[in-house]
């Protein structure tokens, strides 16, 4: 089952980029590029040539495995399509937080070893944001870790889905939208990074992958895009587990498929609504949007006192 | 087979001998570096024979000093707890001491190497003391000999005034330090009867609740400034990286650890179930210290002064560690407070292990470089790529990523805390997710910090030409390096074997054994305490790591292989030439958090350009930033000046006339007769 996760997760991660980028054009009556662009995108790149940077070492070269392998392992922890994850005994949130540091760690070092000041630029902003956002990531997972008692999410699953209506409760409401702050800077989208922009001044994410290219670039983007899915399926499955099965069976499974596709599509809906009403922000005004994510956070938690 | 005691006293022994060695060989550089950095070799497989026996036995093992003279007597014992931190020291021991082999050949010449190897064995016989002493008048000498070979040690250097200043410092707070825990031992010996530690246990929970908690304090302070606990940690980040890289290594890694095991002993053995408040004071301080610590370190350039802000950080983990299981004592949850004391004292040999590996490596770096500025090195990756490699697996632990073993005690201290929350009804519990998200937020900071400290000097192009002649360091220091590396993917990959060691250290002070419930699925993962709590499995994560690594490259290794190399220029905005002048420098890293943070920071920049022709071209630009001291400035700063305001009214009494002298003599004499009397 860990195979068929992994496949799934390699599989459906381009489709949920391509299918935000096709809903974005839209809701901007532009026509995009097609819900397949992604993986056409990634076909191309595995078929390119590279460019190295001639000041790079090693780190340059084993960052995008590293990337790749960290996020990959991280979305086998994560309950996708029972309750039960399948690398759920080798790890949970606190791995899966940690797994995607270790990414980051990496890309930020090999943004470095470029010695160009772009790559610098962008590890400097990506670290600064990670390490405003972990805070607050960590009191929601600890305000939903203490619902299951548990920092296993196949507990949190668990515990989700034998109370359906557990997430109107106001410790869950608040979790959710001080995660989804979260997902938004730990993605790179407005306000807080632009996924299109190549604009030099403005750059996060992308600065750091500016000397990229040809394969290397293509298992950097498919990361981006399984890290992507992967929140985006924990704030489902953690505190929406609707149509989730307990055990794995056949049925259980296609049907859990099935609901966790349409609970991504409005998840998807509600990213895209996001980004265009909003302006990207200054810099500087990230860690205000993050310190509110923290606040909503330690409210949840607070709030547990008196419900 | 000998005891465990047998081979302490031959561990010390060789500790004594390497010192004699060490002066002997004064004149003759090349064999006081071999004698007596061998006998401390020696002397630390020795002792890690003897902890490693007392651990496995699980008993204490006593010997007595055959020095009986004294009214005391200078008995050692190697308990459980003592064990445990004589094992960690040995291990960095034996580490350090094959380093320096290698390290000290280059110092040779201008230095006097057997002088080093005198107070390095003396600091190594001292620290072995100090964590095995019995009673607290042997405690006392043994923690006063250390911390004079310690400043010896700082002061090495000594024709650099700031090695002169940073010693005298240190000296100074060392034994304010030191005058706190004489006069809690003094108030515990004097309700004992004895300054036996075996009648110390838990016998500070007999004393009345302002007592109990004025002992609490007179340790905590004094424990804490040899931990450097904030505000309490001015000292640290001059001292120790003024000295050679071997003895940072050293200072860092196991002598401020002292202070943890003073802590240790009497909050888990003097004291029975503490007062909350204390547990609470604790936790504070660890996350008080643990953020301060990371956010100086970020500011810092000097590769040496910011692993020693990033000491001050740890600390603040393990503190957390020890609040946490304080409190749950005092909540009466056993088990708990057994997984929190587990975590602090694991995350304290991890920190042992990883600092010492990356002291060692900044060592290297400098004496290849020839400087401590991290804006003057770059592209070393390529010129020591082994000090490199080594380099980057402690700033992978330090940061508390997985699959190493900073990663392991930062899971479990999380652990503990989140269990924390249901512990008591009361507004503290508020405490524990607070800290535990401030505890994320000094990890997350710790991994960017070290992103800087290992991208800057290590990747990209030479930022100077001595960066661009540098070359690998010796054979020795590889292996010293080496061993260190390893520890930290052994302690990380296995840790679930590891963990019985804590069980006599948690049966002592809490009366269970946990390592069984912490273990899932036959030993491969790691359980949270509970049953339902989280599991974690390094080793398993490790291995689907290599597996999907392995997967990636046998299926588009290929094309990357067929696919054309191409080497060429970054991008640097379309004009030719990228030179080291144009990559981000540590300052430029820093900069977003060091605006961020301001509020902490102060920062004070001044930008002077200067321009030939028009103001758009500056020919130069002179830049200058700075953060303020914030605790020198306004804590010390006025202590100083109200001590200095004391002294100089004191100045009045000092006539000089040795008629008034005699006269305060008398009165002083009279006063203490009465006092006594009274009494």
């Amino acid at each position: 089952m860990a195979v068929f996760q992994l496949i799934l997760l390699l599989g459906i991660a381009p489709l949920v980029t391509g299918v935000i980028k096709t809903l974005k054009a839209r809701l901007q009556i532009r026509r995009g590029p097609g819900i397949l662009q992604p993986y056409r995108d990634l076909n191309k790149l595995f078929h390119k040539g590279m460019v190295l940077p001639d000041s790079a070492s090693w780190i340059f070269a084993v960052t995008p495995l590293v990337v790749f392998a960290t996020t990959a392992i991280a979305g086998l922890m994560l309950p996708m399509m029972s309750a039960e994850a399948p690398l759920g005994l080798f790890g949970g949130m606190l791995a899966i937080v940690y797994l995607l540091g270790l990414g980051r760690f990496f890309l930020a070092l090999g943004g470095l070893d470029t010695g160009g000041s772009f790559g610098g630029l962008g590890a400097s902003r990506e670290m600064t944001i990670a390490a405003l956002a972990e805070p607050a990531m960590m009191m929601a997972i600890f305000t939903v870790g203490i619902g299951a008692n548990s920092t296993s999410l196949s507990e949190v699953a668990r515990t989700a889905i034998g109370n359906n209506w557990a997430f109107l409760a106001p410790a869950q409401m608040l979790a959710f939208a001080a995660l989804f702050l979260v997902l938004i800077a730990e993605t790179g989208r407005i306000p807080v990074d632009n996924p299109a922009t190549h604009l030099e001044l403005t750059m996060i994410h992308e600065a750091m992958i500016l000397e990229y290219s040809g394969p290397y670039l293509g298992l950097i983007e498919w990361a981006s895009s399984i890290k992507q899915l992967l929140l985006m399926t924990l704030l489902i499955n953690g505190f929406l587990p609707f149509g989730l099965h307990r055990e794995w069976s056949l049925a259980g499974t296609l049907l859990s498929l099935f609901y966790l596709l349409l609970k991504l599509l409005l998840l998807s809906c509600t990213i895209v609504l996001t980004e265009t009403v909003n302006a990207k922000m200054r810099l500087f005004r990230v860690p205000e949007m993050l310190a509110v994510a923290f606040t909503l956070g330690a409210l949840g938690l607070v709030s547990t006192f008196l419900f | 087979m000998p005891g465990a005691g047998f081979w302490f006293a031959a561990a010390l022994a060789a500790y004594l001998l390497g010192a004699i060695a060490g002066l002997a060989c004064w004149r003759r550089p090349a064999d006081a570096r071999r004698i007596a950095f061998g006998l401390a070799l020696a002397g630390s497989l020795l002792l890690a024979a003897a902890a490693a026996g007392a651990l496995a036995g699980g008993k204490a093992v006593t010997w007595t000093l055959p020095v009986g003279v004294t009214l005391f007597p200078w008995t050692a014992r190697l308990d459980p707890l003592s064990a445990f931190f004589t094992l960690t020291l040995a291990l960095l021991a034996i580490a350090v001491s094959i380093y320096s082999l290698g390290y000290l050949k280059e110092m040779e010449a201008q230095r006097n190497v057997g002088i080093l190897g005198f107070f390095y064995n003396l600091v190594l016989l001292s620290l072995a003391l100090v964590f095995t002493a019995a009673n607290a008048f042997f405690f006392l000498i043994a923690w006063e000999l250390m911390s004079i070979t310690a400043f010896c040690l700082v002061t090495f250097e000594h024709e650099k005034p700031e090695a002169r200043r940073a010693a005298v410092l240190f000296l100074v707070m060392s034994h304010a330090g030191t005058g706190l825990l004489l006069a809690g031992f003094l108030i515990l010996g004097a309700l004992a009867g004895s300054v036996d530690f075996a009648r110390f246990h838990l016998l500070a929970s007999t004393l009345s609740p302002f007592d109990q908690g004025f002992v609490f304090l007179l340790f905590f302070l004094g424990f804490g400034v040899k931990a450097g606990v904030v505000p309490l940690h001015i000292w640290l980040p001059d001292a120790h990286p003024v000295a050679p890289s071997n003895i940072s290594a050293l200072m860092s890694g196991i002598v401020i650890k002292t202070g943890i095991y003073g802590m240790a002993r009497v909050f888990f053995d003097f004291y029975g179930p503490p007062p909350l408040w204390m547990g609470t004071l604790v936790l504070a301080a660890g996350v008080v210290t643990a953020l301060v610590g990371v956010l100086c370190a970020l500011m810092e350039h000097d590769i040496k002064r910011l692993l020693a802000y990033h000491s001050i950080e740890n600390i603040g983990i393990i503190l957390m560690g020890f609040g946490a299981a304080l409190m749950f004592r005092a909540l009466d949850h056993a088990a708990l407070a057994a997984m929190a004391l587990v975590a602090a004292l694991f995350h304290t040999m991890n920190h042992a292990i990883f600092k010492g590996l990356l002291f060692l490596a900044a060592g290297s770096v400098v004496q290849a470089t020839r400087t401590r500025n991290m804006e003057q090195m770059g592209g070393l990756v390529r010129r020591m790529p082994a000090t490199a490699l080594f380099f980057l697996v402690g700033a992978v632990a330090i940061s508390g990523l997985p699959p190493l073993n900073g990663f392991v005690s930062e899971w479990l201290t999380y652990q503990a805390l989140l269990a924390g929350f249901g512990t008591t009804q009361s507004l503290t519990r508020v405490m524990f997710p607070v800290a535990g998200s401030l505890l994320a937020l000094t990890a997350a900071l710790a991994a960017a910090c070290f992103v800087k400290a290992f991208g800057i000097p290590f990747l990209a192009l030479p930022r100077s030409q001595a960066a661009a002649n540098a070359g690998e360091c010796s054979h020795a220091m590889q292996v010293g390096m080496g061993l260190l590396a390893a520890a930290c993917f052994v302690l990380g990959l296995a840790a679930t074997w590891i963990f019985p060691m804590f069980d006599p250290i948690t049966q002592n002070a809490f009366g269970v054994n946990i390592s069984s419930t912490m273990v899932a699925a036959g030993g491969l993962a790691l359980r949270g305490g509970s049953p339902h709590a989280g599991t974690v499995s390094t080793f398993g994560i490790a291995l689907v790591f290599a597996a999907l690594v392995a997967a990636t490259v046998f299926l588009v290794g290929r094309r990357m292989r067929q696919a054309s190399h191409a080497t060429g220029p970054s991008w640097d905005c379309g004009l030719p030439g990228l030179t080291a002048d144009n990559q981000f420098t540590a300052a430029a890293f820093s900069k977003p958090l060091r605006m961020i943070f301001a509020a902490f920071y102060r920062p004070r920049q001044e930008i002077q350009p200067q321009y030939d022709v028009s103001p758009y071209y500056p020919s130069a630009i002179h830049f200058e930033s700075e953060v303020e001291p914030l605790f020198e400035r306004h804590t010390y700063d006025p202590v100083e000046r109200w001590i200095f305001g004391l002294a100089k009214r004191m100045r009045a009494i000092q006539a000089g006339s040795v008629h008034a002298y005699l006269a305060y003599i008398f009165v002083a004499l009279i006063l203490l007769l009465l006092f006594g009397v009274r009494s």
